[in-house]
């Protein structure tokens, strides 16, 4: 039973929960990176790196941060699996890096890795939470590799960076730029609900739920969307 | 003159051309979850553009001053999140203390902002494209009013879709992103004016 258990934290991450097409966190590198497929998967490896971390240490000190000062810890916490990846990157994968930018240290303030450790670290053991994190992870790159997939194929007539010839006079190299993420991020999510049944995204709209400043903040700044939670 | 120029198209193009929202995709969530409405929206925007301004002064000479002489570069990020973060908390208590009536209208936003990749995103963005003190607060300023620009607009965008039929896969999340995906083609449009503007 509790093996299932286990095997369910993993699996509710890559679709039933998918943290970018049902959770709907993590949005900003989810729309920057995924114009290449590299770049997209680089992103979702570095951000599962931190995030598997970041839950083990913050799941394992989860009784000595006092409640007051959990978010500011959490934040120092990820900041500093975030430096150390970004250390990596820059030492072995320079390209990788040159193709994140500004994206790869701001990986601190991906809400996927603060909302987590909120919503499931500071509450779980440290095994289960290690195993939220791959979960999320796999479910973050999964969303990230299939919006890259998307836009490069049809908008820039190639896969990871190799170009595919047959398409070169049909691709729509609107989707490579910004307006094209924002469309094809829509219509996923459109598609996940469609597949799902409706049964999965029982968020429609954004609201306080995932946000990780929740604890902090006052529910009228975020338009008082509580009601849909 | 030569100055006053090269601040001028910091500004214009942090607004329009490299609009942070729109182009660079930082601030989404608060652009989608605070646009619901006219008067949040604007609020957001303002707080949103203080934070930056005031994060920029903070974070600049610390590492110009103090990272870079000390060969501390490496701990950008962690030192900035917290800067950010203290600076947010600070003001929200001074905010409430001294000036109540600000609190009650920016105040409730301001929690929100510390996670807000925008500025953790202009403070970054202000060493990497290496500009002086006074360039970097143009640029955080002309960030500001861009978030602020496409806040507003598109909490007017948001408003007409609430009036719409739209297909039930699409309702909610799915139809935002696409509306905003039409208002980033629109701000496409400003590529390349800026610069043939002072040419």
């Amino acid at each position: 039973m509790s093996k299932n258990n286990n095997l369910s934290i993993v699996t509710k991450g890559i679709l039933k929960e998918n943290p970018v097409f049902v959770l709907l966190l993590g949005t900003c590198p989810t729309l920057a990176v995924t114009n290449n497929v590299f770049g997209a998967f680089g992103m979702g490896i570095a951000a599962m790196i931190v995030l598997i971390c970041s839950n083990m240490l913050i799941s394992a000190l989860r009784k000595i941060i006092p409640d007051g000062v959990r978010i500011p810890s959490y934040i120092v916490i990820i900041a500093g699996f975030v430096t150390i990846v970004q250390m990596l990157v820059q030492a072995f994968l320079p390209e990788l890096n040159d193709l994140l930018g500004v994206y790869l240290p701001l990986i601190v303030v991906n809400c996927i890795i603060l909302g987590r450790a909120e919503m499931f670290a500071g509450k779980n053991t440290v095994g289960k939470s290690a195993l939220d994190g791959i979960g999320m992870g796999i479910g973050f790159t999964l969303a990230l590799v299939s919006m890259a997939i998307v836009r490069e194929v049809l908008g820039a007539a190639s896969f990871a960076g190799i170009a595919i010839p047959f398409l070169e006079p049909y691709k729509i190299s609107f989707l490579v730029k910004a307006p094209g993420g924002l469309l094809v991020y829509g219509v996923l999510i459109a598609l996940v609900y469609i597949i799902t049944n409706g049964k999965a995204p029982k968020k429609r709209s954004f609201s306080c739920e995932g946000c990780p400043s929740r604890a902090t903040c006052n529910p009228s700044a975020c338009g008082g969307e509580k009601e849909e939670a | 003159m030569e100055v006053l120029k090269s601040l001028l198209v910091i500004l214009l193009s942090s607004v329009l051309v490299n609009n942070y929202v729109l182009s660079r995709f930082l601030g989404i969530c608060p652009f989608l979850g605070v646009s619901k409405k006219l008067d949040q929206a604007s609020g957001m925007g303002v707080a949103v553009t203080a934070v930056m301004l005031i994060a920029t002064a903070a974070t600049w000479p610390i590492q110009k001053f103090i990272l870079d002489p000390l060969g501390l570069g490496y701990m950008q990020t962690i030192v900035f999140i917290v800067i950010i973060a203290s600076l947010v908390q600070m003001l929200e208590i001074l905010l409430k203390k001294f000036i109540p009536a600000l609190h009650a209208g920016l105040g409730v936003y301001l929690p929100l902002i510390t996670t807000n990749c925008a500025v953790l995103g202009v403070a970054v963005n202000n060493i990497n494209d290496g500009y002086n003190f006074l360039e970097s607060m143009i640029s955080s300023l002309g960030c500001g009013l861009g978030f602020l620009l496409a806040m507003v607009l598109f909490a007017g965008v948001r408003s007409r879709i609430d009036e719409t039929k739209v297909p039930k896969p699409f309702r909610g999340v799915a139809i935002t992103l696409i509306a905003a995906s039409f208002l980033s083609l629109a701000f496409m449009g400003f590529a390349g004016i800026v610069d043939k503007l002072f040419a």
